[in-house]
């Protein structure tokens, strides 16, 4: 491990500290990669963002976090440290215990998870009975209590609505809600507003943000996005066929970009001032290698600009660039052509 | 080229050379291929399907004898298992003599070519229903939908029965009357698939193309039912063949003395405790085909299933 | 609209008044409840420009976009493609003028059908030219899109998200319309094919000199592609005029409110403060008024009552009523 992984959170001891995680998912073909040798911890009231495009495992990573991979998956990991405990070595029975209590998690399209057949009110409610013991009436308070906290007006009526009843931006808001009934250490949100309006994606974030200082959660975000990245997080990974190619504090990396990947990514957003007509947005060209059966050398060698030889054997590790700043390339931040200028800040 | 001459180059214009295009994943066919070798219950089902259309097309090759042929010196022979059983009839003979495996062959010709039919009958009327009900909408659907409650509360059998004991036993009028009374379940699956695929943007991009309704129906929705459909006639094929049988062996289906399992079964009624054989062989070829055909249809449809967002 | 341009070449596409009713839980016994979906919306694109569509989902951008593709009638207004009129007109007619991008090239290609197989499809429906023909143009568009040749007997779930998008805009290519309504074409993909397909775009309305109509929620997508930019609320335009005018100084509140809701990846800014109030209103109910009064921060008592009027100041339309006693 390496410091940008292990650092301490500005909070103080990380909430939970993963080390190691791989999850290799059995295919008729053999066994798919789908997570690599990922580590990175996070604090209270800290951000991580996981980011990549699809297939990168992202999804996955938070998955093995709350155990909740599917039955082909194989997770191993040196450590997936929460709370004085580690996860990968805890029962389906202790984690159901975990799972909504004192971690929660929030999905791209609260349509679908949310249970169209009961009542907004039920579900939050009973998550906080079952976890807390508690009787329908404190439930049904602390409902009402979260539901304004999440910017509801009305609580009342709106627990006792269907979740059709609801628009995106509210359903999304009742996840939010949901998860925090038992007031989780640790939120992972993967995707959470990629299904909503623009307007209402910057208003779910900003509770989000608030939400999550003051309960000083620990929050995971899983997105494509990177401008939310860049507004939410404290911390990222940058995440590439099941690897993470660059990881550090959030300024670190979108001011100094330094993997070949992160580069061509940020070279591919449009950007204030660039028009169709006179410039050209990057683009990254190929496709994402396959991930099943043996791999070996560095996965993004058959898209990069800077490939050598060397690129195809061996395993990559992650080398620092700054104390809080890593990145996985064979070259030198130097040879890979120091600070993309204007990339970023604009 | 060495490694200043890479590292020069500018971020920017990332590699040309990579070529995105290099992989493709396996076509749609190839994966049904791989999937349907390893499907132990579609592989299972369709060697028995075949084996019995096999018995059933060259029956008048393979018959050891005639199934007419009444012999009333050899009658109620037992198996080639059984204490007095001889190779000639292997499984033995019934009250009037005939061989039973020469009768059981030419029995599975009917049994199929009822089966196949009548499902073809169904199908015909209930896809039309249901494709027109789900694509249309609106009244033309208020219409498919009355239609399809008024056949579901039909009491298939006691109609099968009375209008067999009316007409008599023609075969002609089973197969129709088979055929009118099963297309129900065709009809629910097609229209609910139908309305789905009726929204999907290829259908709206096809539309916008200006193609006319029929030729989105049959040109883009049709060829992606194909499987549903293929699953649900399976699945019709073995009820009315359980039908078929069922009728003959109240004796208002196929008429003595044509091979019938239904009726060989009936047949066999009055020496069951003498010699079980006689009814456990057709019983066995009638659940041995209907399993089989069942076991086909799952096996299709798991072969075929999922492709859309492969 | 816009008619203080110079260019005096007849527009690609006018839309005049196009308004688009829906009569929501009506029944054989009862009258369903009115939602405008398109209420009184017009534009006017003349060749080689593109025209963004922007607004939040419910407002009426996807219906707008149906109706200009001839698959649904609009209820009242008139759409004409190089002054002639498309509505009532035959469907064909309007497909050889005008053809859409989807979002989602998951399922806008049939799954049961080759790639070769839908790209020629609208040929065959037209009943242009020979097999031979065909086949040569859809060979040639394969190519324009950067489509290899060998793909012509591939399934479309053979391939990524950015290839099944670039069939996409072949299949729309392959009649050489003069329209080509872009409805979300990147939302569903990942970045890095998002800038492709952008670039291809490009490239292709340059070549071809194509007019798009292009509609997204994607400010800085809209920024990069647009000349134009029309926003949309509940089925009306509340502000239409050129990218860089609307998008540098917005007139309308809520275009206001949109651009401050784009996240530039800078790590250095925070959360955007948006001043929008209470959720999206429903359609079903539109307020009284302006119909953005109840989310607007600079909503004034007149608001809440009178419905503004179209102003037209330096080369923008708006509506709103912060500009009553503006010279248009």
């Amino acid at each position: 491990m390496t410091k940008a992984n292990s650092s301490n959170a500005p909070g103080g001891e990380a909430i939970i500290d993963v080390s190691g995680l791989s999850v290799d998912i059995a295919v008729p073909a053999g066994a798919l990669h789908a997570v690599n040798d990922v580590s990175f911890s996070v604090g209270p009231a800290e951000t991580l963002s996981l980011v990549g495009e699809s297939g990168c495992g992202k999804t996955i990573t938070s998955l093995a976090i709350m155990r909740l991979l599917p039955r082909a998956a194989k997770l191993t990991a040196n450590h997936i440290r929460f709370d004085g405990q580690d996860l990968s070595r805890l029962n389906e029975r202790e984690m159901t215990r975990l799972r909504g209590n004192r971690m929660g998690m929030i999905f791209q399209d609260p349509m679908t998870s949310l249970n169209p057949v009961y009542r907004i009110g039920d579900q939050l409610e009973e998550v906080y009975m079952r976890h807390r013991g508690a009787s329908r009436k404190e439930a049904r308070e602390r409902a009402v209590f979260l539901l304004e906290k999440v910017g509801i007006i009305n609580p009342g009526q709106r627990l006792t609505q269907y979740p059709h009843q609801l628009s995106g931006g509210l359903r999304q808001r009742m996840m939010i809600a949901m998860m925090l009934m038992c007031e989780p250490k640790l939120l992972i949100a993967d995707e959470p507003t990629t299904a909503l309006d623009v307007t209402v994606q910057v208003q779910i974030l900003q509770l989000l943000r608030s939400l999550q200082k003051e309960f000083r959660m620990a929050l995971i975000l899983i997105t494509h996005n990177l401008g939310v990245v860049a507004r939410m997080a404290d911390k990222v990974a940058i995440m590439y066929a099941g690897r993470v190619v660059e990881q550090g504090s959030v300024e670190d990396v979108f001011d100094r970009p330094t993997h070949p990947y992160t580069r061509g990514l940020l070279h591919c957003i449009p950007r204030h001032g660039l028009t169709a007509g006179h410039d050209r947005l990057g683009s990254i060209p190929g496709i994402v290698p396959s991930l099943v059966g043996n791999i070996s050398g560095c996965s993004f060698r058959n898209r990069c600009s800077f490939v050598h030889d060397a690129c195809g054997t061996g395993d990559v590790p992650l080398r620092p660039v700054s104390d809080v700043h890593d990145y996985r390339c064979l070259l030198s931040p130097e040879k890979l052509g120091e600070t993309q200028q204007g990339v970023a800040a604009q | 080229m060495t490694l200043a001459d890479i590292t020069s180059a500018p971020p920017a214009s990332m590699a040309k050379a990579a070529d995105e295009f290099a992989t493709l994943a396996p076509s749609p066919r190839e994966l049904m291929r791989r999937r349907a070798k390893s499907h132990i219950g579609f592989l299972t089902g369709m060697a028995i399907i075949l084996f019995f259309i096999i018995l059933a097309v060259f029956a008048p090759l393979l018959a050891p004898h005639d199934p007419y042929d009444q012999n009333l010196t050899a009658r109620l022979l037992d198996p080639v298992w059984g204490p007095k059983g001889t190779w000639a009839h292997i499984f033995g003979t019934d009250a009037f003599g005939r061989d039973i495996l020469s009768r059981l062959m030419y029995g599975a010709r009917l049994s199929l070519m009822i089966g196949f039919t009548a499902a073809a009958i169904a199908g015909v009327i209930g896809v039309t229903l249901g494709i027109v009900g789900g694509y249309f909408g609106g009244r033309v659907d208020a219409v498919v939908v009355y239609l399809t409650n008024v056949k579901l509360a039909l009491p298939v059998i006691l109609v099968a029965l009375s209008i067999a004991s009316i007409s008599g036993g023609s075969i002609i009028v089973l197969i129709l009357v088979l055929g009118l009374l099963t297309w129900d379940r065709y009809a629910v699956v097609v229209r609910s698939l139908t309305q789905q695929f009726r929204d999907q943007e290829f259908v709206l991009s096809s539309l916008a193309a200006g193609a006319s309704h029929a030729r989105i129906i049959f040109r883009e929705i049709l060829p992606n039912l194909t499987n549903q459909i293929i699953v649900v006639a399976s699945l019709d094929m073995a009820i009315i063949i359980l039908i078929e049988a069922a009728l003959s062996f109240l004796g208002l289906g196929v008429r003595p003395p044509t091979p019938s399992w239904g009726l060989m079964v009936a047949e066999a009624r009055a020496v069951m405790f003498f010699k079980p054989h006689l009814i456990m062989i057709p019983g066995a070829a009638i659940f041995l085909l209907v399993i089989a055909i069942n076991m086909a249809g799952d096996g299709i449809r798991d072969v075929t299933s999922p492709e859309g967002r492969g | 609209m816009n008619q203080v341009s110079v260019n005096t070449e007849q527009p690609v596409l006018e839309v005049h008044n196009l308004t688009r009713v829906f009569e929501i839980g009506r029944s054989w016994l009862k009258e369903g409840k009115p939602l405008r979906a398109v209420d009184g919306v017009s534009l006017t694109v003349k060749r080689g420009e593109v025209l963004a569509i922007v607004g939040e989902s419910g407002c009426g951008k996807t219906t707008l976009s149906r109706l200009m593709l001839g698959l649904q009638q609009p209820s009242t207004g008139d759409i004409r493609v190089l002054g002639e009129p498309l509505v009532g007109v035959d469907r064909k007619a309007f497909a050889r003028r005008v053809q859409p991008v989807f979002q989602d090239p998951y399922s806008s290609l049939n799954p049961r059908k080759t790639i070769g197989e839908i790209v020629g499809d609208p040929l065959i429906i037209h009943n242009i030219g020979t097999p031979a023909e065909r086949l040569a143009r859809v060979e040639a568009v394969m190519e324009q899109v950067g489509l290899p040749r060998r793909f012509i007997h591939s399934y479309p779930s053979q391939m990524s998200g950015g290839q099944r998008q670039r069939v996409a805009i072949a299949r729309a290519l392959v009649m050489k319309p003069e329209v080509l309504i872009c409805d979300e074409p990147t939302s569903a993909l990942d970045v890095s094919v998002q800038a492709q397909i952008l670039n291809l775009l490009q490239d292709l309305r340059q070549e071809l000199n194509l007019t798009y109509i292009f509609i997204s929620h994607d400010l800085s997508v809209v920024e990069y592609m647009a000349d134009y930019v029309a926003v949309m609320y509940l089925g009306r335009f509340v502000e239409i005029g050129p990218a860089k005018r609307v998008l540098s100084e917005p007139k309308h509140p809520y275009t206001q409110a949109l651009l401050d809701s784009i996240l530039t990846p800078d790590p250095h800014k925070g959360l955007p403060n948006l001043n929008l109030g209470a959720g999206f209103p429903d359609p079903l109910n539109p307020p009284a008024g302006c119909r953005f009064h109840p989310r607007c921060v600079k909503a004034m008592p007149v608001c809440a009552t009178v419905m503004p009027k179209l102003f037209h100041i330096e080369d923008t339309d708006v509506e709103c009523h912060l500009y009553d006693g503006v010279k248009a």
